[in-house]
């Protein structure tokens, strides 16, 4: 019984690891995000350089500022001075400031809500689509990327990847990714915490209800346990 | 107390009821890890049952508004991401609970006289429970709840000459929209958890009445003491209720180690694409149903399209599933346990297993030459299981099966 349960067992197991084995792949080589949603610094700097550099053309609709003051720990009087661009109350969502319309005219598309990019396309997506752009010249902004073929959006980020340092550079897009992986999962910052909670919490469950059952359980081992008449 | 119980008991079957069906409800004493799962089945239910009420609160059925719904549950109520991630992860525990209650069954051959109606129960179960998933999955309105829905609701339009007024009938419609997306809200809400519930019921009554089959394939009621007692028996509770709850809070730790820390389960339980909003425009690169569904979604795809008709599919992936209802009557075999089956019996078993199993994750590729001809063999040997179970049951020899359950 006990071979037949181990064997039943371990061909599930082999299935879900080569089952993940096979999920990536497919298109172009990304690079590793290795963002830490831990890391509430590189979520402020995050945030700032999205509101600076990307907010003026995406939203991200499903979040509030003040949501984003209380994750981040940032107050909310700076977060409206600072970071605030495009609305007037702190409990209003993050719309980008360019009109539907004439961003259909000026990009041929509009751009993208990035509410969830983080969980859609993943953040080592994000993160090589960032740092993907090279010049075309056949292109109306003059560059193109290798994530993604023909994208409609200009090199953003251009400036920063002149004046800084490769290794300051890559930590700018890795602050952005980082803040879109939080922004799509908010809870995503609290989720783990309350679960080594729970977990915590089952485990003492166990021990007592695993001593309840031997208590129970020895009258039947012992043939103690007859029927009642 | 004792006043109060006669009161209701004058008036209510209380005390019977719970006699019957716990305090005086013999089961047999050897029980191992297989009989978790359907006590662990009923808590999924109940589990789903309670989120699904307050998801149902805060969700919006409007195609225009679901999506978003869906993230405002996630972001703005309270909890409501926990509720959610219980749900989500919820549907796929349900499947994998449901599978080894089935896989048990197979094992000690629990369908087997005088168990029929239970099995028969339990597959109209498994059944339901299917359309339920399927129904709850295209709720979120992201990229694969639609274009999902639209692959399987398409199937219906393959039937020669009515197809296509079913299918109208289906979507209220031309095309995967809100009307689709009202009705399913309704049928996953009420009708289907109705249905549910009653057969969950209905497959508890049939399973008392006859008593629990074990992994000895013993009758116990064949061996009572003089008081009428099954001599291997033991009453429900207080033994296997407390029993029962350590397999609950296992289940409770290996549920919630899902849900906080990776309730995506690396796109199995919640897949990326549908985080992206429905659109009828978009088709994405490769649609494929969740996990639970891709055996059957694999035969489907396994048979070719004939005379420019995807029917003979349809056909097969519909009898794939109805076939498993049969099982009762294809088994010949004179033992009902793994433990005294012959030789042929247990390859067999081995066999299907592994097909479903191949089956399910060739459901989740897209389709390659290679894959295709694997899914036509493995859909093969599928059917073959039970197509050929007449006769690999009555062939071999069994071994004697013990008057009385063995101890482990």
């Amino acid at each position: 019984m006990k071979t037949l349960l181990n064997t039943t067992l371990s061909a599930i197991a082999a299935m879900v690891i080569s089952f993940n084995a096979s999920a990536s792949a497919v298109g172009v080589h990304l690079e590793a995000a290795k963002t830490d949603i831990t890391d509430q610094a590189s979520l402020q700097r995050g945030a700032t350089s999205f509101m600076n550099n990307c907010s003026g053309c995406h939203s991200i609709e499903l979040m509030r500022y003040n949501r984003i003051a209380k994750d981040l720990n940032i107050s909310e009087a700076d977060m409206a001075k600072n970071l605030m661009f495009n609305a007037d109350k702190i409990g209003s969502p993050i719309f980008s400031s360019m009109p539907e319309d004439g961003a259909k005219e000026w990009f041929g598309t509009t751009p993208p809500d990035l509410s969830l990019t983080g969980i859609a396309r993943g953040t080592d997506w994000i993160y090589t689509y960032l740092k993907g752009f090279y010049a075309d010249e056949t292109r109306p902004y003059g560059v193109n990327n290798h994530v993604l073929e023909n994208a409609a959006m200009p090199d953003i980020l251009w400036k920063s990847k002149q004046d800084k340092t490769e290794k300051e550079f890559n930590r700018e897009v890795r602050d952005i990714t980082n803040f879109l992986d939080y922004v799509a999962e908010p809870v995503k910052l609290i989720r783990y915490e309350i679960g080594v909670k729970v977990l915590g919490f089952l485990f003492i469950l166990f021990i007592l209800s695993y001593l309840l059952k031997q208590e129970y359980w020895k009258d039947v081992k012992y043939g103690k346990w007859r029927a009642k008449d | 107390m004792d006043n109060n119980k006669n009161w209701i008991d004058q008036r209510f079957p209380l005390t019977k009821v719970w006699n019957e069906h716990l305090a005086e409800y013999y089961t047999p004493r050897n029980f191992n890890f297989w009989y978790f799962f359907g006590s662990l089945a009923i808590l999924v239910l109940v589990i789903q049952i309670l989120t699904g009420v307050f998801l149902t609160m805060h969700y919006k059925p409007d195609a225009a508004l679901a999506f978003a719904s869906v993230e405002y549950i996630m972001r703005d109520v309270d909890w409501g991401w926990l509720i959610r991630y219980i749900h989500s992860t919820g549907a796929s525990a349900f499947f994998i609970v449901i599978y080894l209650h089935m896989y048990r069954g197979l094992l000690y051959g629990s369908y087997k006289a005088p168990r029929e109606l239970i099995w028969v129960l339990g597959m109209v179960l498994y059944i339901a429970l299917m359309a339920e998933a399927f129904m709850g999955y295209v709720l979120p309105w992201g990229q694969m709840s639609y274009w999902g829905a639209k692959v399987i609701i398409n199937l219906f339009g393959s039937f020669p000459i009515v197809g296509e007024l079913i299918l109208e009938f289906i979507l209220g419609d031309y095309a995967v929209g809100d009307p689709v997306l009202n009705r399913f809200f309704s049928l996953h809400v009420i009708a289907i958890p109705l249905i549910l519930v009653i057969l969950v019921f209905l497959h508890i009554v049939a399973l008392h009445a006859v008593g629990s089959n074990n992994p000895d394939g013993v009758e116990i009621k064949q061996n009572k003491d003089e008081n009428g007692i099954p001599k291997d028996g033991i009453p429900f509770h207080p033994y296997y209720s407390v029993k029962d709850i350590m397999g609950v809070v296992v289940f409770l730790m290996i549920f919630s180690s899902i849900v906080f820390f990776a309730p995506a389960l690396n796109g199995y339980f919640l897949e990326a694409p549908n985080y992206i909003e429905a659109n009828p425009l978009k088709t994405p690169d490769h649609i494929a149903p969740l996990w639970y569904l891709t055996p059957f979604y694999s035969v489907l795809r396994a048979i070719p399209p004939m005379f420019g008709s995807q029917l003979p599919g349809v056909l097969a992936m519909f009898a794939a599933l109805l076939i498993l209802i049969a099982l009762p009557w294809l088994d010949r075999s004179k033992v009902k346990s793994i433990r005294y089956r012959s030789w042929p019996y247990k390859v067999a078993l081995g066999i299907f297993v592994v097909s479903f199993i191949i089956l399910g994750w060739l459901g989740m590729q897209a389709v390659t030459p290679l894959y295709s001809l694997m899914a036509q063999i493995f859909t093969g040997l599928y059917f073959a299981f039970f197509i050929l179970m007449p006769w690999f049951t009555s062939i071999g020899k069994t071994k004697p099966v013990p008057e009385r359950t063995t101890e482990h």
